[in-house]
């Protein structure tokens, strides 16, 4: 049985770019048998259901048939996986729901500004490559926290790493599962708490049985079908609009119509000076300075978040990992380029096509979105023609045509509205869908596998039942697995608004509490355990109080920290009247601050917004590190050779698993 | 103890490291300073400024990351530490 499955694997890695090549093959094959069916009559709805459940039972057997009964091929896959296959599986653990279908409506809503996030979530792999991931990979760890308690002297450094693991992946892989709810009960008219375990049900198919190998296999599958459903709606429409199928060059063109017409708006009272945000004028939302936090802690994020580090310990040596980051950039690179693409053309679209038009000719695609409340028009939702016409009537002294100031759009519309903009078929629409699910299905996956393998091999095996059989370390890998995954989708199916908030402090956490000590760990020899474990507390108990203080306890925040109100980057004076909310005795009273309390995350130190908390905790970690590391013993002779044997690639990996 | 050859690979590393830190910093926060500045330079209807940071700098970090794994190997064979 052992045997046979590894001659099977064994071709099946011989064959990959065939494999794929079919794969994708097929899937074009199939897009174009359902625009044939739409040709002949088949209702909209059917074709959402053959795309979701199509996709979703492809990625489940490819799960079953990567089942595994093998410790190495459940955590690390084997450490067999390709670099370019990695680069791939890495895109598509990357890149979530809120790239695919958020990014470029950020961008359309932000302008230059939201281009701070298309940089500090690409150049964190550059950091990956040349600080960590393959010195990790050397090292032969299983998970992050294996690194932690082999360098910094046990398990107390060990639970600390996992307690910064669950801390920055739940929050993530929470939203992940919200993110498959909202596209499966959007295409597909389920109910939105079904969908969510819908959803489920795709995320465990890929994973339990297969643990790393399964997701590896499944995320490069779903990476092809998000990056062809990503890129072919906007390739069709730059196409159409400047006869170049290259978006990400023609949408200079647009760039520029976009910055006349903004001047025209102005001009003739379509917008006002303060509803206006000028696409590429910069440091309107951000001031310069949160700005270039927000892209440093992304960027340090990333190379600390350890779903993504773990794809790293799969590749068949160190130099492949550090091609598989080239690679996994490269992957990423196409979607992230192309998302101000999007952003520019559905902003023109918007500009010239419905602000400033007569309220009674407005193109029909703004009526769909309208009816889920995602685009709203004089303050109603904009549902129909007639709807439209009324809310606005109310409006004193309205001139009868959209103004700028009148129209408010879902971020989420801009990536799934394109289709219908560019006016093509709804099977279109039916495969951004299916490539918004893959984007959100595969972050999950690797999200689930990054803490269940954190509690299953860090918790219970290393430090529980060290002497647990292969057979029980896998039960309680797959058992914990489906515990972590169900705790997710119920907290995503109670639609927590705080949760969502959140993901950007994922970021932000997993940065204070491994970076220092990673990078400590690996480039300066020195570095002793005290001193780890007092920096790595340091450093995220620094940033958990900021986020903490700043969200829920604002009021104390000025009273007893010193905090301030952070400031409006265009007029430079402070986002809200402090002392004016200090002295109401309703928002004293409102602890922990509501939603509505108007110093929630309105306040810090420095100016600093708290999405960039990081920036507080990273450096007193390090220098916490650097200081106590010269008041204490050095590290043993021994530790200091293994720290060499991580600097050279050649030879056997630091840590031997027993299998 | 570390032998004269692994000390001058760690060198050689180290070296590259902050190399491509420092063309790191340069692509992912100097040049975005002078956005104003490059704003006013328009290629192909991109404004310069823009342009970094939509695709420029995003470019600038993919073919470093290949020139890397590429510079690193061969300080790895040049020092004789890498894979077989």
């Amino acid at each position: 049985m052992a045997t046979q499955q590894t001659s099977g694997s064994s071709d099946f890695l011989n064959n990959l770019g065939r494999v794929y090549a079919i794969y994708t093959g097929g899937f074009l094959a199939f897009v174009i048998l359902l625009a044939i069916l739409e040709q002949l009559g088949v209702p909209n709805r059917i074709l959402g259901y053959l795309f979701v459940f199509f996709t979703l039972a492809v990625y489940a057997i490819i799960g079953i048939l990567s089942r595994t009964a093998q410790v190495s091929e459940y955590y690390v896959a084997g450490r067999r996986v390709p670099a370019l296959y990695n680069g791939m599986a890495t895109g598509a653990d990357w890149m979530s729901a809120a790239s695919f279908v958020g990014m470029a409506g950020t961008l359309f809503l932000l302008g230059y500004d939201g281009l701070a996030w298309v940089l500090g979530w690409t150049g964190g792999y550059v950091l990956v490559s040349i600080l960590v991931g393959p010195y990790l990979r050397k090292f032969g760890a299983y998970t992050v926290p294996d690194f932690m308690a082999f360098r910094f002297g046990g398990n107390f450094a060990r639970m600390i790493a996992v307690v910064v693991l669950v801390c920055c992946s739940f929050t993530y892989v929470t939203a992940q599962i919200f993110g498959t709810g909202i596209i499966a009960s959007r295409f597909l008219g389920m109910q939105f708490e079904i969908a969510v375990f819908v959803g489920l049900a795709g995320i465990l198919v890929c994973s339990m049985l297969g643990g790393m190998r399964a997701v590896t296999w499944t995320q490069v599958a779903q990476y092809i079908v998000l990056i062809v459903a990503y890129l072919t709606p906007i390739v069709i429409l730059s196409t159409k609009n400047y006869g170049i199928p290259i978006p990400q060059l023609t949408y200079g063109h647009a760039l520029q119509d976009i910055i006349a017409r903004e001047q025209q708006m102005l001009q003739t009272g379509l917008a006002t000076v303060a509803a206006l945000k000028p696409h590429i004028q910069p440091f309107l939302t951000y001031t310069p300075l949160n700005f270039f936090a927000i892209i440093f802690c992304m960027m340090v994020g990333t190379a600390s978040l350890p779903h993504i580090l773990m794809r790293y310990f799969t590749t068949p040596s160190v130099r492949e990992a550090r091609q598989s980051v080239a690679w996994s950039l490269l992957f990423i690179f196409l979607l992230y380029f192309s998302a101000p693409a999007y952003a520019a053309f559905s902003k023109l679209e918007v500009y010239t096509n419905i602000i400033g038009r007569d309220l009674g000719s407005i193109r029909p695609w703004l009526f769909t979105w309208g009816e889920l409340g995602l685009i709203q028009v004089c303050g109603k939702n904009a549902v129909s023609a007639d709807a439209l016409l009324a809310a606005c009537k109310a409006i004193a002294g309205h001139p009868g045509v959209i103004r700028l100031q009148d129209f408010v759009i879902n971020t989420d519309v801009i990536v799934l509205s394109t289709p219908e903009i560019a006016g093509l078929p709804y099977v279109i629409s039916g495969l951004v869908a299916a490539g918004g699910l893959a984007a959100a299905l595969s972050t999950a996956d690797g999200l689930l596998l990054a803490i269940a393998n954190a509690l299953s091999h860090d918790v219970y095996y290393k430090m529980l039942d060290p002497n647990a059989p292969t057979v029980r370390r896998l039960l309680v890998a797959r058992i914990l697995l489906v515990i972590v995954a169900l705790a997710a989708a119920y907290t995503a199916s109670t639609r927590p608004a705080d949760i969502l908030a959140m993901v950007g402090w994922a970021f932000s956490l997993a940065m204070a509490g491994n970076f220092p000590a990673l990078v400590m760990g690996i480039w300066w020899k020195r570095t002793t355990t005290p001193a780890a474990i007092a920096g790595m507390l340091a450093g995220f108990g620094m940033c958990v109080f900021y986020l903490v203080v700043t969200r829920y306890f604002p009021q104390a925040g000025v009273s007893s920290f010193g905090m301030s109100s952070l400031t409006n980057p265009a007029t430079g004076a402070p986002l809200v009247d402090v002392a004016q909310v200090m002295a109401d005795a309703k928002w004293i009273a409102d602890v922990p601050a509501s939603g509505a309390n108007p110093l929630q995350s309105k306040v810090g130190w420095f100016g600093l917004t708290n999405i960039a908390a990081g920036l507080i905790g990273m450096p007193i970690g390090f220098a916490v590190m650097w200081i106590v590391s010269q008041f204490t013993a050095a590290p043993s002779k021994e530790m200091q050779a293994y720290i060499d044997e991580i600097r050279k690639p050649r030879g056997r990996t630091v840590l031997e698993e027993k299998t | 103890m570390q032998s004269t050859n692994d000390a001058a690979h760690w060198t050689k590393t180290r070296n590259l490291m902050l190399t491509h830190l420092g063309v790191w910093l340069f692509f992912g926060y100097i040049i975005h300073m002078f956005v104003p500045v490059l704003n006013k330079i328009t290629i192909l209807g991109f404004p310069l400024g823009f342009y970094m940071a939509a695709q420029g700098s995003l470019l600038a970090f993919v073919i470093m990351l290949f020139l890397f794994a590429r510079q690193q190997d061969r300080i790895d064979r040049e020092f004789n530490v890498a894979e077989d």
